[in-house]
């Protein structure tokens, strides 16, 4: 075998005709690339995600013709929740121009953060990514509205105080178990939980499962009946939520006392049958499709048949509402950097000052027609996140109603966290390039 | 006619031993350089550099670290991935202990520690064969990748539990990190893989290949012949690693830019694995042929629907790619058994006698 | 710390006896399961040389034909038990298709190859499985329809050893259809005549050619009821969690299993799922914690290590005998 060999081998491969790009933004669109996981392990909560993005920028080209009278080009880029796929993605909307990306993975969100500020494309990582990205004055490129992992946790504690009747201080000398995919996304609130355990004076009690036991969790559900902890947290994804809602079942733990992060599904809960009623998660958006909005979804793209939903009863799920959500965000950070620059056809570098002043009010969600779908949000420079307040839902056996007030998280305990974590990252990643973008006052 | 050695005498022994004894050969090697190192960045766009170069590049370097221990020795390892992941967590901790060192310097010792931890897990192999080894090592998979999760030493206690690539320079060109070029970073990569698969090359062609091919045909009878079974195995297991832990410590660096423990998970191992054996065992250039099949294949398929201007969901396209690939991988094997590679000998046998077949 | 590992987990076991009945009963349980999986394995292997890869898929892709013919029914208005049965049916002729299909065009052109390149044709299956059942079934999780198929829900609670042993009642079905199904094999390979002559493939390719046994035939049953046996895990795990193409992973599980039980026998897969099962159980619940637990990924494939340091064929494994 000859090197001569596999240089040819290598010329071939250098020497492969690649389909030109050709330019997607024509002088009058924008171009709006929504990666998008139909397929893999993780499909069955990237579907309904993906269907409520798509159907929503949709809709806005269907019966508004697009944003400012500026058609979006929506297209969808398959990652299948791998990093690597994500990355092939990215590189290959990257010439098209697009104004946002959202990465959709955590894992495919972590490379991007360094790359935004170079190729000028704002990445919104929706709740999810890294959490200190929400110190715009560092990651002035990154945005992950409404709340991180941290403000989930202690929005979970508060919410298990007030069970007890009052407020944080009620958590003293109770156990409390959380259980969690071993992995980056699961793993960021452990040194939140050391350090609220020991300020709060909670014992936590930890249940890591790994990626390859995400199905077979039993023996973390025998030590939950072990240790017998008052509350259960899951912070969990994908087949995980799903087969712990059916081991807490099997295990009767009480369901009233198992409260999740926001991202378990109708199907996740279904599965376990009745003894699943009960379940919490966080969450800060409705679920239902009795919204305007999503009327006017069902009317001009479902029914035109423009959406791959597999049936009527999908719209208004909860993850297809957080993809509608989502969508959202996208627009309105459109608009608003068509109204700050006064251009039609919008940059990433506009779409950036439009999502840092991001002010969606109550009168403006009317107008959307998503009145009571979630509060307020308003975006700052300095502030990427908003650390907004979510709620409570229960499984009631067939949807997930809400069942406590808005509730804000533990400012205080996170900030700091988010304060030494942004330093760090920039500290680490040195030479970190300063913010150098101006901030609009808005 | 074009390709034929006949009029070439060797006069010396140094030429007939020589890696590329064919004129041929050599001017086929020039041009291939001369299209990888000039042409392709030239008119390369940013894409083919940085989705389909890139990562094809580092595939072949972890595919010739797998051919080494797999196709040359004969010891089956799904353990693979764990050791790419050996690789770039070392060249990170490196890189952030010793900043002022050069990078590339770190990504090549990265590739000693994924020796070392290769050799540890090697140990089994003068016992264990065949399928049984190859679960064995996915001991270490499983173990080293949960060591990747838990360790928050290896990852400086980043709290997203990632390694995230500091830019790092050099001769004043940012070659990792967001602003380090497709182009740069294609030449790097480039550089790194046809120096060391020359140097691999050079190794299985010598007495150690001969030494790992003998064990690869009969372990037993190259024991006889006074082979040492467990340095040979070892240093298959050493060398492999060290291979598999710089194409890691590229993966990371020069195409991902951030990784967290799941890119080495199991699929990788098998992908490397399916890349050789596919490519075709004990030849560098299938490893070569193998990544090429199994990266830029399903990216091509991708984007043919799109270039063909066909309205196909994204979801749809990715179906296909599954099919058609599959399908290839099988309608390939039935073809060729031997690998990608073997076709190609069978075409430069039929190029030499090109076009008198008799 | 010598305390913490050789001395507290017994101290624990001792203190509280009904968990460990529990632990013991949960990795009987999972045991069972990994046994199954593990047996779709060794049926291939022995007959025909294949490491078959798409196991896992071929759990995932019976599952949710399963699922996906009684949602059809359903959607005309025929549903309950007897229209699972029929979609039951239905999925186990899917399956034999599935196996002749496998056979004629993957397996018959590749005889007599090294099993490497079997190995990897089996990879190419699993793509264009992969490929297939996403674009048929899409990528929705879908919930096994258990109670159709008479599967008992909830749990029988036995008040023992001064505690609580809770027995899931789908969990005890899950042990004696696997044990059944396990036996049944067991039986049709040692007794008929189709199972001598697999057992005849098994030892030998071409002597079993030589008098009379035809290795397509052959092949087709054993994928078949490599087929039938991905059903049923796919039946058991979906019912455990929900079906959908994360079940993939599952399959990965009866590696440990194959290596301690040796790849190509039976009765190996069976104790080597139990040893399995039971041990990364008592592992991770006693142990576990010790290293912060999460352990149960990597401990099965130490206890298999061990093994096979010992026996490096496997426990019940061919014996290699190696000549020059």
């Amino acid at each position: 075998m000859s090197l001569k060999n596999w240089l040819y081998a290598l010329s071939a491969a250098a020497s492969l005709t690649l389909p030109a790009v050709h330019d997607a933004q024509a002088e009058d669109s924008i171009y709006v690339p929504l990666f998008t996981y139909r397929t893999g392990p993780f499909a069955g909560s990237g579907t309904p995600i993906a269907n409520g993005m798509h159907d929503y920028l949709t809709l806005l080209n269907e019966r508004d013709g697009g944003i400012g009278g500026v058609k979006l080009i929506v297209e969808e880029c398959e990652t299948g929740y791998d990093t690597k796929k994500g990355l092939e993605c990215y590189e290959s909307v990257k010439p098209k121009k697009p104004v946002i990306v959202n990465p959709w993975s955590t894992g495919i969100t972590l490379p991007l953060i360094p790359k935004a500020a170079v190729d000028k494309i704002p990445v919104l990582s929706m709740a999810y990514g890294l959490s200190a990205s929400a110190k715009g004055d560092t990651f002035p490129w990154i945005f992950n509205p409404p709340a991180t992992y941290w403000d989930g946790f202690t929005q979970i504690l508060q919410y298990i105080a007030t069970q007890e009747g009052g407020g944080v201080e009620k958590l003293k000398g109770k156990k409390i178990g959380y259980i969690y995919l071993d992995a980056s996304f699961g793993r960021e609130p452990l040194p939140l939980i050391e350090q609220l355990s020991k300020e709060l004076g909670f014992e936590a009690k930890l249940y890591p499962v790994a990626a390859a036991d995400m199905q077979n969790q039993s023996s973390q559900w025998l030590s939950v009946r072990r240790d017998k902890p008052d509350y259960m947290i899951l912070y969990g994804w994908g087949a995980l939520n799903a087969t712990a809602v059916k081991e807490a079942v099997k295990t009767n733990y009480p369901m009233e006392k198992f409260i999740s992060i926001w991202w378990p599904s109708e199907d996740d809960a279904k599965g376990a049958g009745d003894g699943a009623k009960g379940f919490k998660t966080l969450n800060w958006h409705a679920v239902g499709a009795d919204f305007p909005l999503l009327a006017d979804i069902q009317k001009h793209v479902v029914d035109a048949g423009k959406s791959q939903v597999s049936g009527k009863d999908k719209v208004g799920q909860v993850l297809y509402n957080r993809g509608i959500y989502n969508s959202m965000l996208i627009a309105e950070a459109i608009r608003k950097a068509q109204e700050i620059t006064g251009n039609k056809v919008v940059t990433g570098e506009d779409v950036r000052r439009g999502l840092e002043g991001l002010n969606i009010d109550e009168a403006r969600l009317k107008e959307i027609g998503l009145e009571g779908f979630t509060s307020a949000v308003k975006l700052s420079c300095a502030d990427h996140n908003g650390h907004f307040s979510t709620f409570v839902q229960s499984w009631n056996g067939t949807t997930y109603e809400k069942v406590s007030d808005y509730i804000a998280p533990l400012s205080d305990k996170v900030g700091p966290l988010l304060d030494a974590d942004a330093k760090a990252y920039a500290e680490k990643n040195a030479p970190w390039p300063a913010r150098s973008e101006a901030c609009d006052a808005s | 006619m074009f390709y034929r050695e006949t009029g070439q005498f060797k006069q010396s022994y140094a030429a007939d031993q020589a890696v590329f004894p064919i004129l041929q050969d050599r001017i086929g090697l020039a041009i291939i350089l001369l299209v990888a190192f000039v042409v392709v960045p030239l008119f390369g766009n940013e894409f083919l550099l940085a989705s389909v170069m890139v990562p094809f590049l580092i595939l072949s370097l972890g595919a010739i670290g797998i051919n080494i221990l797999v196709g040359y020795t004969g010891l089956l390892s799904l353990g693979s991935a764990a050791f790419m992941g050996v690789g770039a967590y070392s060249a990170y901790k490196l890189s952030t202990i010793f900043p002022g060192v050069n990078i590339l310097v770190w990504i090549l010792c990265s590739g000693f520690f994924a020796a070392g931890v290769g050799v540890l897990f090697g140990l089994p192999s003068l016992r264990i064969k065949g399928f049984y080894l190859a679960v064995a090592t996915l001991a270490a998979q499983f173990f080293l990748q949960w060591c990747f999760v838990r360790i928050s030493w290896l990852y400086n206690d980043n709290p997203s539990g990632a390694i995230e690539v500091p830019a790092r320079t050099l001769f004043g060109i940012a070659i990792t990190g967001p602003s380090a070029t497709p182009v740069t970073r294609y030449l790097v990569v480039l550089a790194i893989v046809v120096v060391m698969t020359l140097l691999a090359s050079n190794i299985v062609h010598g007495r150690i290949g001969r030494t790992w091919m003998a064990v690869r045909d009969m372990d037993i009878a190259a024991q006889l012949m006074g082979i040492r079974l467990l340095p040979a195995k070892l240093l298959a297991f050493a060398v492999s690693s060290f291979y598999c832990g710089v194409s890691g410590a590229l993966m990371v660096f020069l195409w991902l830019g951030a990784a967290e423990p799941s890119a080495f998970d199991i699929k990788l191992s098998f992908l490397l694995l399916f890349m050789v054996i596919i490519g075709g065992l004990g030849s560098m250039i299938g490893s070569f042929f193998g990544a090429a099949l199994i990266h830029i294949l399903p990216i091509v398929i991708r984007m043919l629907p799109e270039a063909l201007g066909l309205p196909i969901a994204a979801a749809t396209v990715e179906h296909l790619t599954y099919l058609i690939v599959g399908g290839l991988i099988i309608f390939f094997l039935i073809v060729e058994p031997h690998g990608l590679a073997r076709l190609w000998q069978i075409a430069k046998q039929k190029l030499r006698v090109w076009p008198f077949p008799y | 710390m010598l305390y913490n590992i050789f001395i507290d987990p017994f101290v624990q076991m001792a203190q509280m006896p009904d968990l460990l009945v529990q632990t013991l009963w949960e990795g009987l349980v999972s045991g069972v399961l990994y046994a199954l999986i593990a047996l779709g394995f060794v049926l291939i292997f022995k007959a025909s040389g294949v490491f078959n890869f798409a196991q896992g898929i071929m759990v995932v892709f019976s599952a949710l034909t399963l699922v996906g013919f009684y949602e059809k029914f359903s959607a005309y208005g025929f549903s309950g038990h007897t229209a699972a049965f029929v979609a039951l049916i239905l999925t186990a002729g899917v399956m034999f298709v599935l196996a002749m299909l496998i056979e004629r065009v993957v397996l018959r052109p590749l005889v007599n190859q090294p099993d490497i390149i079997l190995f990897m044709a089996t990879f190419g299956i699993t793509y264009m499985l992969i490929g297939f059942g996403e674009m048929v079934f899409g990528g929705d999780p879908k919930q096994m329809i258990a109670s159709e198929l008479f599967l008992p829900s909830g749990s029988v609670d036995v008040e023992m050893l001064g505690g609580m042993v809770s027995f899931q009642k789908i969990d005890i079905a899950a042990a004696v259809i696997a044990s059944v199904m396990i036996a049944g094999l067991a039986l049709f390979f040692q007794k008929t005549r189709i199972g001598r002559a697999l057992r005849a493939v098994a030892d030998s390719h071409k002597a079993a050619l030589s008098v009379g046994i035809s290795l397509n035939q052959i092949w087709v049953i054993v994928w078949f009821a490599a087929g039938l046996v991905a059903l049923v895990t796919g039946i058991m795990w979906g019912a455990r969690s929900d079906v959908s193409f994360a079940l993939e992973i599952v399959a990965l599980k009866a590696l440990p299993v194959l290596v301690l039980g040796g790849l190509t026998s039976v009765p190996g897969a069976i104790v080597g799922g139990l040893i399995i099962g039971i041990g990364e159980k008592l592992g991770e619940f006693y142990w576990g914690p010790l290293l912060g637990g999460g352990i149960e990924s990597w401990f099965a494939y130490a206890i298999a290590l061990l093994f096979l340091l010992y026996r490096p064929q496997g426990l019940f494994g061919d014996k290699i005998i190696e000549r020059i």
